[in-house]
């Protein structure tokens, strides 16, 4: 199973815990990932891409062993670590004041 | 037994105040919606259970909230706007055209007969509807073709934040939008035309007249009277008596007539009340007294109203969607500031006393007079 870490106000929309688990057949990528992230939680949408471009809203993240693959295009295989369930993947709110 | 909740929106989060027609005791629901911005709630006329809320964040994006018992519990909703076709562009900053881009939801307003048909206010400016209890939102583009190329964002963003429906006609809606002005259709949304004839101001347009880009604030009606309209603008207090064809300045005798919020009384359509600011340079009340100004006349005599608020070192500010008026015999008003109080005057603004002092910051205030 692959592993979502969620910041608080997402887990709190979505009414889980600190992380869910997904089941993805195929390549285990981001566009995978978020796409059965919002299939299952109905509600995320929009909150951590755009609704129509897809792209990665401003002030999100996404970390994984220890690093930021934020910029990775969106069909680019995840870390290995991910796609076995050994690390999660983290969608992270970034530092920005407020 | 009758009463109001009113609806508070805040910088971090929505706050739900009850109390019975005295209007004495009061009971605090929330916050709901805890650290997110909620820049307007609002429940339907119809149904006074169904509410709408606008639930934004930097770094999530736009939620909407529905509840159907009365704000105890809430379901989020259809979250997506997207402008009808190729959004086309307007006027920016370096004189440039830049597209039209979706950022949150200023204003919602329900229906005056179909609980589940709601308006959206939205910035970038324009207008939204829902026919299915916010389940799914499409635009009535043809605001934007009201010389949506010429409006550009203000200091506030370039955001609709009023929206008047006219309860004796179905198909004329009002709306204002920042830097732009006010437009109203008479065919259910399909066209729009500008209103702001008489709006003429020096400094705020090199051209006084122009058609598009002054800078209205909100607009307030009676619904016993709807071709009256009063408006609180950038700079000076406004009235229309013919639907918004042509203004006058009613600021009269007001110490300032900058503000943001104008409301009109529930049972007197000539009694209007306005938050005077001192200046665009300088948003918090004249010479830290906190007053609330009516006019039993609409407009051009106006009184202060000041038992019971703050009459030095006040320096908070009333934004545009922050005073309300219930329909109870003898009408009460409220209001909210920047420094997290809500006002309440139980008699028609004689006399007002603090719900609640430390809110966050207040960005709507809204009422509903419960049967």
């Amino acid at each position: 199973m692959i592993r979502v870490v969620l910041p608080y106000h997402l887990r709190t929309l979505a009414g889980v815990g600190r992380e869910v688990e997904l089941q993805i057949d195929g390549p285990v990528t981001q566009r995978a990932l978020l796409d059965s992230l919002e299939a299952r939680y109905p509600m995320l949408r929009g909150t951590i891409r755009d609704h129509v471009t897809l792209q990665r809203r401003g002030f999100i993240r996404f970390f994984a062993v220890g690093r930021d693959l934020s910029h990775e295009p969106p069909d680019a295989p995840l870390p290995v670590e991910v796609a076995t369930g050994a690390a999660p993947f983290m969608v992270v709110g970034a530092i920005a004041g407020g | 037994m009758s009463g109001v909740r009113v609806l508070v929106g805040t910088r971090k989060g929505a706050f739900i105040l009850t109390a019975d027609a005295k209007r004495e005791q009061w009971d605090i629901s929330g916050p709901h919606f805890a650290g997110w911005e909620v820049y307007h709630l609002k429940g339907s006329p119809v149904d006074p259970d169904r509410l709408y809320a606008s639930q934004s964040s930097g770094w999530f994006g736009q939620l909407i909230q529905r509840s159907d018992d009365g704000g105890k519990t809430w379901e989020p909703v259809d979250n997506k706007f997207v402008y009808d076709g190729v959004p086309g562009t307007h006027q920016w900053y370096d004189g440039t055209q830049h597209p039209w881009e979706f950022k949150r939801v200023w204003r919602l307003q329900p229906s005056l007969t179909d609980p589940d048909t709601v308006y959206a206010g939205v910035e970038d400016a324009a207008l939204f509807r829902s026919k299915d209890g916010g389940k799914s939102w499409h635009e009535l583009p043809g605001l934007r073709g009201a010389k949506g190329h010429l409006w550009q964002p203000g200091a506030g963003g370039m955001c609709l934040h009023t929206i008047v429906l006219d309860p004796g006609n179905p198909n004329r809606i009002f709306v204002a939008i920042s830097a732009a002005g006010a437009f109203r259709t008479d065919d259910g949304g399909q066209t729009w035309l500008p209103i702001n004839r008489g709006l003429n101001i020096q400094y705020e347009l090199p051209d006084p007249k122009a058609e598009v880009g002054h800078c209205v604030h909100s607009i307030a009606m009676h619904p016993a009277r709807p071709d009256v309209l009063f408006m609180q603008k950038h700079w000076d207090v406004m009235r229309s008596d013919d639907a918004g064809e042509m203004w006058h300045e009613v600021s009269g005798n007001l110490p300032s007539d900058f503000g943001f919020p104008i409301a009109v009384h529930a049972h007197e359509p000539n009694t209007v009340y306005v938050v005077p600011i001192k200046s665009d340079s300088e948003h918090f009340p004249p010479d830290g007294k906190l007053r609330v100004y009516r006019s039993r006349t609409g407009g051009d005599e106006w009184e202060a109203l000041t038992k019971g608020l703050p009459q030095s070192d006040c320096y908070v500010n009333v934004l545009r969607s922050a005073l309300a008026i219930d329909s109870l015999d003898a009408c009460g008003v409220y209001f909210g500031t920047t420094g997290g109080q809500v006002y309440a005057s139980a008699d028609s603004g004689d006399s007002w006393a603090p719900i609640v002092r430390d809110l966050p910051a207040v960005l709507s205030v809204e009422v509903q007079t419960l049967p």
